[in-house]
């Protein structure tokens, strides 16, 4: 046991419990109202905004995995940079819309905004069903990043007592995620977040230096694993392989319940618009943090006898704390485990209550409770967020880990479908809302059959179109079945005169600001004609 | 909707956030090792350098459509 690492990770765990349960005293609201407990009353400034996005997109198990591949596998892994430099633009262009649309109707989800705008029940409840499915397998990865550290630090049990640390750990989380709602995350954030980037400036300052410089640690990796393998005739290899997998996973990130809670809990439109040039930052951040992977290839820590049982163990996950324990001393090992850990708990506290957030207003409230009082709705999200922390628990401790790896890569396959209603519904009503469910429907079962046909392993799937091979990500294929499919069902249904529904948004809800709605007294007109 | 364009700026300077994606998306621009940067193959650092351009860009059209 390394009880030096071990002390210093707990101060750090005590300190942001006592944070968590004081967070529901920060900026004082009523928490038995849901955009409460699950939007921290839309009150975030940009900097707060900053922290709780960066804390909650950037999650412990991309800091984990990201290296893992690097290490493992090479230049594929350094795709989440321009995974993470294209996301941003796309926010700019489309989420202040959705702040807006969702601060002046008073819309807590996505599903809440497709109701409105399609008027469809339907339409909303599988857009909430897939949130969900997406957000919790996310959870259970969460666990993994905990998982990695506490072995690390040396605690070994097998059993019930070897998960007992991950249990305490995630009950805490549960006690005042319950309490403080999204408060809670969003201050732990602020040390998350400043925790991660001193760990990761030190890592690339110190650790450089004690490997020979930045060209020594390149020089010291082998020259195939450096570049993407050029590709063979016929094929565009790991060429569009890497430019899909950035490209769509972009798409995907900001649709995920919890990028969609961190941005409407902002207190104005601006906000988002701004965080969309300043979150680059930890862009920059996670580029250095895969550049870990290569400098625990050059330091050799795979090749050590004491770190070979957890490298068995964890596999290539083990890379970046086996970098740590050889490169700080302990206490400084301590203090980025800690940050790791954090970086755990902040992602799964937002998406517990993303989820939660989702079946109250989208599955409760229209199909069991359609009367409940404002106090029921908040209480049954914040049940609803220990259940599904409870559920991401067992899923880790009972099931192997490769299924909560499988599921979250499906998991993306999947949320990429909700794009046309949402994305596309947030500039234009042109697609039918019978058209969007059965493009839904088109896009997850290629999405899926795509992922099962190359096992559950990866999800870059070889596309053969007239002798050429295109490896693509499987959800952007998804994707333009879904969009071909909408677009096509649309023409039918206007042709056959199928309802389209009324639009319950308007034109000017999609540039409001605070300013200009006054608060909450703006009382939706009911006689406004779709837009389209 | 017609004072649209000159309260919020003109809309041409979101074309200004296509370039990011032409940078990083087409792989074949920086597949390569040549040429280094203080040992760092090109790979590497022009991805970095794209997060920088990408941020300038985004908070260029940021500020002009305001």
């Amino acid at each position: 046991m390394n009880w030096t690492a071990l002390i210093v990770f707990i101060l750090l765990f005590v300190f942001v419990t006592v944070l968590g349960f004081f967070a529901a005293r920060w900026r004082h609201g009523n928490l038995d109202q849901l955009h409460e407990w699950g939007l921290a009353g839309r009150r975030f400034g940009t900097v707060v905004t900053w922290f709780l996005l960066g804390g909650d997109l950037y999650t412990a198990y991309t800091f984990i995995a990201v290296p893992a591949l690097v290490f493992g596998a090479g230049a594929i892994g350094m795709f989440a940079l321009p995974y993470t430099i294209v996301v941003y633009p796309f926010v700019l262009m489309v989420f202040p819309r959705l702040w807006s649309v969702a601060h002046k109707r008073g819309y807590i989800t996505a599903a809440d905004f497709v109701q409105g705008r399609y008027d469809s029940s339907g339409l909303a409840l599988i857009i909430a069903l897939t949130g969900i499915l997406a957000t919790m397998p996310y959870i259970a990865l969460q666990l993994v990043g905990i998982q990695v550290v506490i072995g690390a630090m040396g605690f070994h049990g097998t059993g019930l007592i070897g998960d007992l640390p991950l249990i305490i750990a995630f009950a805490i989380l549960a006690a005042y995620t319950y309490t403080s709602g999204l408060r809670a995350p969003a201050m732990i954030a602020v040390v998350k977040d400043t925790l991660i980037y001193i760990t990761v400036i030190a890592a690339v300052i110190i650790i450089p230096r004690q490997l020979g410089g930045y060209a020594h640690i390149f020089s010291s990796i082998p020259p195939a694993k450096l570049l993407l393998a050029a590709p063979p005739a016929g094929s565009w290899g790991a060429y569009s392989a890497y430019g899909t997998l950035a490209f769509g996973s972009a798409l995907t990130l900001f649709l995920y319940p919890h990028s969609v809670t961190g941005v409407l809990s902002a207190s104005n439109r601006k906000v988002i618009r701004r965080n969309s040039a300043l979150l680059p930052a930890y862009t920059f951040l996670l580029g250095l943090i895969a550049l870990l992977g290569y400098m625990a290839l050059a330091s050799g820590v795979h090749d050590m006898p004491q770190y070979a049982p957890y490298f068995k163990q964890y596999g290539p996950n083990f890379a970046v704390p086996a970098l740590m324990l050889n490169s700080f001393p302990a206490w400084f090992a301590g203090f980025a485990f800690g940050a790791i850990a954090i970086g755990a708990l902040v992602p799964a506290a937002i998406m517990s209550i993303a989820a939660a957030n989702l079946y109250t207003r989208n599955i409760y409230r229209p199909y069991l409770r359609p009367n409940c009082t404002e106090k029921q709705e908040a209480t049954t999200a914040k049940l609803v967020s220990l259940v599904v922390k409870v559920g991401a628990l067992a899923f880790v401790i009972f099931l192997p880990l490769k299924y909560a790896i499988q599921l979250q890569l499906l998991g993306g396959v999947w949320i990429i479908q909700t794009l046309p209603a949402i994305v596309i519904g947030l500039f234009s009503r042109w697609l039918h809302r019978w058209a969007l469910i059965l493009g839904w429907v088109a896009g997850m079962v290629t999405g899926t059959w795509m992922v099962a046909s190359l096992h559950f392993k990866g999800t870059v799937y070889p596309l053969h179109l007239n002798g050429l091979t295109m490896p693509g990500y499987a959800a952007l294929y998804g994707l333009i079945v879904n969009l071909g499919v909408a677009a096509v069902f649309t023409v039918v249904f206007n042709l056959l005169g199928v309802s389209r529904g009324k639009d319950h948004t308007s034109e000017s809800d999609y540039h409001a600001d605070v300013d200009t709605t006054s608060g909450k007294a703006a009382v939706a007109p009911d006689f406004e004609a779709p837009s389209l | 909707m017609t004072n649209e364009s000159t309260r919020h700026g003109s809309k041409l300077w979101y074309l200004l956030l296509i370039f990011p994606y032409i940078g990083v998306l087409w792989v074949p621009f920086y597949n390569s090792l040549q040429p280094e940067f203080n040992g760092i193959p090109f790979f590497y650092w022009y991805q970095f350098l794209w997060v920088i351009i990408s941020a300038v860009l985004t908070w260029i059209v940021y500020r002009a459509t305001e």
